[in-house]
């Protein structure tokens, strides 16, 4: 399978992409590790007429703490997340995710911005983004802009990125030590996208949950922010019938579609089970509780 | 679109600098083998997921049907044919692959050479389970992928100065 034919750019810098991606107009389309948008050229379901290749460009790179959080640059690895003592130390919800995307060959390819900025329901990162509370720095024409992750996605490859703008990095303020934090999820095999999954991260205080917060991947389309099933769980020591709340909770939030990975009510009870499991895993790992 | 784009590209690969012109959406997979003639370099799904095409880019492996060789451009190759050592005997890799029986019909051993290759270099001396976890990518229609995890082992081994030793089944 050969892609259509375009034509190839490489900027240097920031502001030479953005200035290509509005200069190119709408049929141009930024292209960084190509693991999502390699294989839909290929199937021809994306034509751009122009791709502006990200692996030049300075300033995307690097894992940096700031004030107050993380920020990862939009051109960091899947690989080099999995790879980074800061975030197995501070985020490993991070690198829990990370590991259960495709296999090595793509994760060495794949990088942090686009997996947030495609748009795929499939895609790990942007639930455990929502659930982390993470906003995405968007560059364009007219300078820079944050918008929240929670906010971000509208629908199927549909998000509030703009043509002419650019994902420069992902900031996330970092959970106070002793969060618990986890991302549970079900597939049929290596390499494939989620059946369902359920990011969580909470805190804890004398054996009761103090703060939680619980996103979802792939039961709808885009991902979700399960923000009952996250009061509900707050307060309690995440008892069996708290438990069952607040998988009935994310259940009834859920809308995923019948695929090969099942049907829509089967995808739906998998969305409870994977927060049931992310809740008692994430309870468990919570420090100094 | 008007006109086709050819890009000049400088590579290395296998040691030998090539410089050629490719349409950018020349795949470097369709690079290795059809412009290069390096065919040791298979193509087995052409959708991203078996690993057949997998070669080594600058000490990673990536799968070579899901890159451009445009974006290839400056760096340092190694396909299988880059494997042997240098006075042509078989690399350990190769040796296990032999001596363990890692392969039946032998379509998808390039790729699992490689990928292999790069996972002893991240974890020298992997545990069954690491081994496989590493070689996911990798799809194997034949073996069941026990003589593979073995032939990995008796590279590791060899590659540190120990003999293998079968765990009894
Ligand atoms: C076999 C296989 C299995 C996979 N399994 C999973 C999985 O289980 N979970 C998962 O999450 N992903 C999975 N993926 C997808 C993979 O994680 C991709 O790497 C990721 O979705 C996209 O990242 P990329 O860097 O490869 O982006 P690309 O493919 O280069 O780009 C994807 C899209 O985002 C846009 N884009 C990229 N970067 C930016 C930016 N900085 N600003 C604005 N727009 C941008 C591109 O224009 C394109 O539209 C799989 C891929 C393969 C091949
Ligand atoms: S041919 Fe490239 S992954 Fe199968
Ligand atoms: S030996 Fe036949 S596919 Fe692996």
């Amino acid at each position: 399978m050969i892609p259509g034919p375009f034509t190839y750019h490489r900027p240097a810098s920031i502001e030479e992409a953005v200035g290509l991606l509005v200069s190119l107009g709408e049929e141009s389309r930024p292209l960084a590790g190509g693991q999502s948008l390699i294989p839909m050229m290929k199937l021809r379901m994306a034509t751009p007429e122009h791709l502006v290749d990200l692996g030049g460009v300075a300033g995307l790179k690097g894992i940096d703490v700031e004030p107050g959080g993380i920020r990862i640059g939009a051109a960091v690895t899947q690989a080099q997340v999995i790879g980074s003592a800061l975030i197995a130390d501070r985020l490993p919800i991070l690198r829990d995710a990370a590991l259960q995307i495709a296999d090595p060959q793509v994760r060495t390819r794949g990088t942090i911005g686009g997996n947030v900025a495609n748009g795929d329901p499939g895609n790990d990162m942007p639930a455990v983004m929502q659930c982390l509370g993470a906003s995405y720095v968007l560059a364009g024409p007219s300078g820079e802009r944050s918008v929240a992750a929670r906010d971000f996605y509208l629908g199927p490859y549909f998000t509030l990125l703009e043509p002419g703008e650019l994902l420069v990095a992902v900031r996330i303020p970092l959970p106070s030590a002793g969060h618990g934090q986890a991302y549970e999820k079900l597939k049929r095999k290596i390499g494939d996208y989620a059946t369902a999954a359920a990011a969580v991260i909470l805190s804890a205080t004398a054996g009761r949950i103090a703060t939680a917060s619980i996103a979802l991947t792939n039961v709808a389309p885009t991902p979700l922010l399960a923000e009952e099933a996250a009061r509900l769980v707050v307060g309690t020591s995440l008892d069996a019938a708290t438990l069952k709340a607040a998988s009935a909770a994310a259940k009834a939030i859920a809308d995923p579609a019948a695929d090969g990975r099942g049907t829509a009510e089967y995808r739906r009870e998998m969305a409870g089970v994977m927060v049931a499991r992310a809740l008692v895993k994430a309870f468990g790992r919570v420090k100094g509780a | 679109m008007s006109e086709t784009q050819t890009l000049p590209i400088t590579v290395t690969v296998n040691g030998s600098k090539v410089q050629r012109f490719v349409e950018p959406r020349t795949l470097l997979v369709h690079f290795l083998r059809e412009d290069l003639g390096l065919t040791g370099t298979h193509i087995g799904c052409d959708t991203s997921h078996c690993g057949a095409c997998t070669v080594e880019i600058d000490g990673e492996s990536i799968k070579s049907c899901t890159t451009f060789a445009v974006q290839a451009n400056g760096s340092s190759i190694t396909t299988v044919e880059g494997l042997a050592n240098a006075d042509g005997t078989l690399h350990a890799l190769q040796e296990g692959f032999r001596q363990m029986h890692g392969l039946q019909c032998g379509f998808c051993t390039p790729g699992m050479l490689m990928r292999a290759k790069v996972l002893l270099t991240e974890n020298p001396d992997p545990s069954e389970e690491e081994i496989r976890f590493g070689i996911a990518g990798n799809l194997c229609r034949c073996t069941g992928y026990q003589n593979i995890v073995k032939a990995i082992q008796f590279a590791a081994a060899r590659l540190n100065g120990r003999t293998f030793q079968e765990a009894a089944e």
